[in-house]
């Protein structure tokens, strides 16, 4: 889910707050007239789905479920959730390879065909321009999946690198994906439902990997990864195929399988520990300073040759400014920007996420603290409206992960 | 009540379809989202209803308020003894989804809060009119009261609000 779904309502309400209601209600009202909608749109509202503006986009936020019912699920059963909002895009020729490899923190040549991993687009400053999910079809063929908020500026950051790096005679072409629809299916229930709809093996793929298959009749990209902590499958279905094959999900899950909004998607990702950029990572945030240093491949720390690289590096010697830590905290949930003090009341960061884990019934969050006080363990104070709550910072992620890997 | 995080246009889209769960008889019943409106009690266009009786005034947040949080899961109370002002916060609501401010409907001093939503937040959800109140005042101005709306003033509020967006 990806742009920023706190922020969005925060947004708004200094708007409401700043000026005359009625005003803010027309000009909000004018531009949701403009909203894309997915090809899941009529199926979501059929099902009760509560649409909101994210990114750009209509987008459930929830269903009948509340976002404590459908977060719990999740874990207990399975979720499927409509992300045709994020973008797929492919890159094709001999030397995508090298070319990507100038704009992100992967080792994308060691990456086995039919495997991907989490990366980060990075600028000048080593700041990140988006984290995403890439893989390695072929050597000669990446597929990537960028943030739906990312999107143009992802695509023009792309663009500009190409035009380039084919100028000075390399071999690269991109393809983007506008005609597939994206299904994320996560929860315990994932695999054997999805079994039921492919002759595909699923126990051989892991988390992490990727494969092109017929799924309910069609040629899906499926890569077995997602954003929740749970296993589960990204599935990239041609859009015409898409409805059918969310109701084929529903359907051979018994009901078990619920759709999912970006509520409980956000609580979801907040529980695993991961990123939401726009919150958690901005441009000028470095992979090292997000807690993503295990994303940049060993031989690019050696040998660097992307965006930021020596600045990255330079961090990966001496250490960061501040870094990326959890905390479970008492009183209400901090939300992003509350501001973090260390015990004699001194800034010391900001909370960049934050809210009550449904899974654990406490108070997690995210946020940014000075190298030093970042120590698992730590006791700081948390502000929200002007009072200090305590926070102690804790291991992500909070809940732990059931990625299926190789045992 | 100020939604916070979510502005009442995004807010509307949160609407949740839930049968009226209070005790006492609905006086009318919202057409699109089945909340609870009571006859007897006063409306601010925050959201916050006021139960006036003899000396004292209750305040907490009405169905369809708690309807468009979700599940409440932390609610910060002011402090016996203090005032609080007619349209300015004393206190907020925490959701899953969204913090909220809540504004007083009247001035006065507070005479009573209702500590067991400190254990028990989600009383907001499942008994917003009673076991949900959030605190007692003593009015400092009834008067007040009159600029407040009345039960079916207030549905038609709320059918404005949500047809609006």
């Amino acid at each position: 889910m990806r742009g920023s779904l706190w922020q969005l309502g925060q947004s708004i309400t200094r708007r409401l707050a700043q000026t005359d209601k009625k005003a803010v209600t027309r000009r909000y009202f004018a531009s949701e007239a403009d909203l894309k909608k997915t090809v899941l749109y009529d199926f979501h509202v059929a099902h009760g789905g509560k649409m909101v503006p994210f990114a750009g986009w209509s987008m459930p936020i929830q269903y009948k479920d509340s976002i404590m019912e459908s977060t719990i699920n999740c874990r207990e059963n399975g979720s499927l959730f409509d992300v045709s909002h994020m973008c797929g895009l492919s890159l094709k020729g001999k030397d995508s390879v090298p070319f990507l490899e100038k704009l992100v923190i992967a080792d994308v040549a060691g990456l086995a065909p039919g495997t991907g991993t989490l990366t980060v687009f990075t600028n000048e400053k080593g700041g990140a321009i988006d984290d995403s999910v890439i893989t390695k079809v072929k050597d000669d063929h990446l597929y990537i999946v960028v943030n739906a908020g990312c999107r143009d500026k992802d695509l023009a950051h792309i663009e500009e690198h190409m035009k380039a790096f084919k100028a000075k005679g390399g071999d690269v072409s991109w393809h983007i994906h506008d005609e597939r629809s994206l299904l994320a299916l996560q929860g315990p229930l994932a695999a054997p439902v999805l079994q039921h709809l492919t002759k595909d093996d699923l126990s051989k793929l892991y988390f992490g990997e990727f494969r092109i298959l017929d799924i309910n009749g069609s040629i899906c990209f499926l890569t077995r990864t997602g954003y929740t902590g749970e296993d589960g499958f990204e599935i990239s279905v041609p859009s015409e195929n898409a409805v059918d094959l969310a109701k084929a999900i529903l359907e051979k899950s018994e009901g078990k399988v619920r759709l999912t909004g970006l509520g409980a998607r956000d609580s979801l990702r907040l529980e695993a520990g991961l990123c939401l950029y726009g919150n958690d990572m901005e441009q000028h945030t470095t992979p090292v300073e997000a807690g993503l240093t295990w994303a940049i491949g060993k031989r690019r720390r050696a040998d660097g040759g992307f965006l930021g690289a020596e600045v990255i590096l330079k961090q990966l010697a001496e250490g960061p400014p501040v870094r990326r830590v959890g905390f479970i905290s008492s009183g209400p949930p901090p939300r992003s920007h509350s501001e973090i003090q260390d015990e004699k009341g001194n800034n010391i960061g900001e909370i960049t996420s934050g809210g009550f884990s449904p899974c654990l019934k406490k108070n997690i969050a995210m946020g940014y603290v000075k190298s030093g006080q970042h120590k698992v363990g730590t006791k700081h104070k948390i502000l929200v409206r002007g009072k200090a709550y305590e926070g102690v910072i804790t291991k992500m992620p909070f809940v732990p992960t059931k990625y299926y890997k190789p045992s | 009540m100020a939604l916070r995080m979510w502005a009442s246009s995004t807010a509307n889209a949160l609407k949740i379809s839930c049968a009226s769960k209070a005790h006492l008889s609905p006086a009318f019943s919202l057409s699109r989202c089945f909340s609870t409106v009571l006859d007897g009690l006063k409306y601010a266009e925050s959201h916050e209803w006021v139960k006036h009786e003899g000396a004292v005034a209750t305040i907490g947040i009405t169905d369809h308020a708690q309807d468009h949080l979700g599940e409440v899961v932390f609610v910060e109370l002011p402090e016996a003894g203090g005032s609080v002002t007619k349209g300015k916060g004393f206190g907020a609501v925490e959701s899953v989804k969204a913090t909220s401010d809540i504004n007083s409907p009247i001035s006065g001093e507070v005479v009573e809060v209702n500590s067991k939503l400190t254990e028990t937040p989600g009383l907001i959800n499942s008994s917003p009119y009673e076991d949900g109140w959030m605190i007692k005042v003593k009015p400092s101005s009834p008067s007040e009261l009159e600029s407040l709306m009345g039960p079916k003033e207030y549905t038609k509020f709320c059918e404005e609000e949500d047809a609006a967006h």
